[in-house]
């Protein structure tokens, strides 16, 4: 049954409905109202968690990793420089392979300091062994959740992930979603089964040094498990669509590319605007469809080229940049389509909250059509 | 930005799909801030800012001269403004039918403090057939409880009867 709802609050519900042993936040904008709305629930005891108040994101990730550790399922939220904050934390507990789940509600980061939306915060995490979700809208928001807590505790993959939904975009806005009661969330998601866990009668050690004979296996082992994410990502979002009706088997989802000459790609909820703006240009007899990215890591570089496999044009929306580099999309799509004779050309767009409208998405897609790519679409060329 | 939720909740309860958001970032009270709101009969998936309203409603009157607040409009269009004194016809677009209520004084003498948010839903309504009163009473209803629900509601009824007089 849809509901009219904030976002955040959508959130909340879902994540409260994984039934999370231990959760460990700091407030940000725009990710505040998540963690109020969860931090009200353990208060009204309508969730059996801990709810651990810390000092900052360092401490929020630390605590969750612990808690991991000792064999909780656990949750945390964040954005921006509170991700920054939590940048070596992450990368543990990648090494660590706990399972934690984190919601990135994207925003931008400073300097110049700025609470809107892009996807910088998330994608510079990029090598840190999370696996990366970005959701369209806020139905996809929240069954990425629980879809997440599945992929990342199977004991194939067994390693934390990023759910993304856009900053104020998705997080702050009233639409309607539907959420599956407790009841199926639980037939969905059974409860934390560890794979090894702190243990005073069986000890074990988490996070320890590797010496130059270890370290390669370690990292390659972690490697190998993100690459498995894909199959159980895969799995896990076929029985989602088997028993919600929504499916989400594929990694990448495709719109109206069969045919196309020109493709968009792009992740997150630009895909909404972009699929109307697709819509137009098919009725004014343009054959322009759109690669709506799923899953960043894994990067699906070869269901990325099959996706693609028939188009001449690749126009790639990043709402990042790799300073000095380019788009991080952009760059990874052009190495996955690396011989195929497709021309791919960038777009970096989107960035610090600039609106998008299906105008500018035309746009993007009349200059690939051109060739000319490679380039920030829309700069105030007067202000610089 | 309660307005834009508000009236998104009561268009959804009434059978269509709907979408509100802020114009983010700058919500506190006593700065000028934008809302908006989408119905359609599909799922919506446009994210923009709304550039060309069929509708618009402008909450403090103050901001007309300062904010071009009809900027987008059509001949067609809607404004609901809340005013006691309007003064501004020169710069209504031709074609846009205005509806000038007076939400303050209403919402003063039901709430007792001056926040419009539900008289002018009420307006809204009434002015543009959008939204039928059952469905707005619900969702004032599911937003506030008790006396707050009942005086927020008779708020909202007022003015539905005094723009659909006037309609």
């Amino acid at each position: 049954m849809l509901e009219f709802m904030e976002g955040s609050h959508a959130v909340a519900e879902i994540v409260k409905r994984c039934r999370p042993q231990v959760i460990a936040a700091y407030p940000i904008t725009p990710q505040t109202h998540i963690v109020e709305d969860l931090a009200q629930m353990v208060a009204n005891c309508e969730i059996d968690a801990e709810y651990i108040t810390v000092e900052s994101e360092f401490s929020a990730l630390s605590a969750c990793l612990g808690a991991s550790a000792a064999g909780s399922r656990v949750y945390s939220a964040t954005t921006s420089q509170g991700l920054a904050l939590m940048f070596e934390v992450c990368f543990n507990a990648a090494g660590m392979r706990q399972p934690i789940v984190m919601t990135i509600a994207n925003r931008s980061l400073g300097a110049p300091l700025s609470i809107w939306n892009d996807q910088q915060d998330s994608i510079s995490l990029r090598d840190s062994g999370w696996l990366q979700f970005y959701a369209q809208d806020n139905q996809e928001t929240a069954d990425l959740h629980m879809i997440a807590y599945k992929v990342c505790e199977d004991h194939d993959v067994l390693l934390p992930a990023f759910v993304c939904f856009d900053g104020f975009i998705l997080s702050h806005t009233y639409e309607p979603v539907s959420l599956p009661t407790q009841e199926e969330v639980d037939a969905y998601l059974p409860a934390f089964n560890p794979y090894q866990r702190l243990d005073a009668a069986a000890p074990l050690s988490f996070g320890m040094y590797a010496t130059p004979e270890y370290y390669t296996e370690f990292r390659y082992e972690i490697d190998q498990a993100l690459y498995r994410a894909k199959d159980a990502f895969v799995r896990a979002g076929r029985e989602f669509g088997e028993q919600f009706g929504r499916d989400y088997s594929a990694l990448v989802e495709g719109y109206r590319l069969e045919d196309a000459d020109t493709a968009l790609v792009a992740m997150g909820s630009i895909c909404g605007t972009a699929k109307d703006a697709v819509d137009e240009m098919r009725a004014a007899g343009r054959k322009v469809g759109l690669l709506n990215i799923r899953m960043f890591r894994p990067f699906p570089a070869q269901e990325i080229a099959d996706a693609l496999k028939g188009v001449s044009t690749v126009a790639v929306l990043d709402k990042n940049i790799s300073l000095g580099s380019g788009g991080a999309v952009g760059t990874e799509v052009k190495a996955a389509l690396y011989g195929s004779g497709i021309s791919v050309y960038d777009y970096i767009i989107a960035l610090g909250g600039r609106d998008v409208r299906k105008r500018d998405i035309a746009a993007v897609v009349d200059l690939a059509e051109k060739g000319e790519g490679d380039m920030f679409y829309g700069l105030r060329t007067e202000v610089l | 930005m309660t307005a834009a939720e508000l009236i998104a909740f009561a268009a959804f309860e009434g059978g269509v799909f709907s979408q509100a958001f802020p114009a983010f970032g700058v919500e506190r009270r006593g700065a000028p801030v934008q809302a908006f709101v989408r119905f359609s009969d599909e799922k919506i998936r446009l994210r923009s800012q709304v550039y060309e309203p069929d509708y618009i409603i402008v909450q403090d009157p103050t901001l007309i001269g300062d904010v071009d607040v009809f900027m987008g409009m059509e001949a067609g269009g809607i404004a609901i403004i809340n005013t006691e004194k309007p003064d501004f016809d020169a710069m209504v677009p031709k074609g846009v039918k205005v509806y000038a209520i007076d939400a303050t004084t209403i919402a003063l003498e039901e709430l007792g403090v001056p926040i419009t948010n539900t008289t002018l839903m009420g307006a809204f309504a009434a002015a543009t057939g959008e939204i039928q009163l059952e469905p707005l009473e619900h969702a004032l209803r599911s937003r506030f409880s008790g006396s707050m629900a009942d005086k927020n509601v008779r708020a909202a009824e007022r003015a539905y009867n005094l723009v659909g007089g006037a309609a």
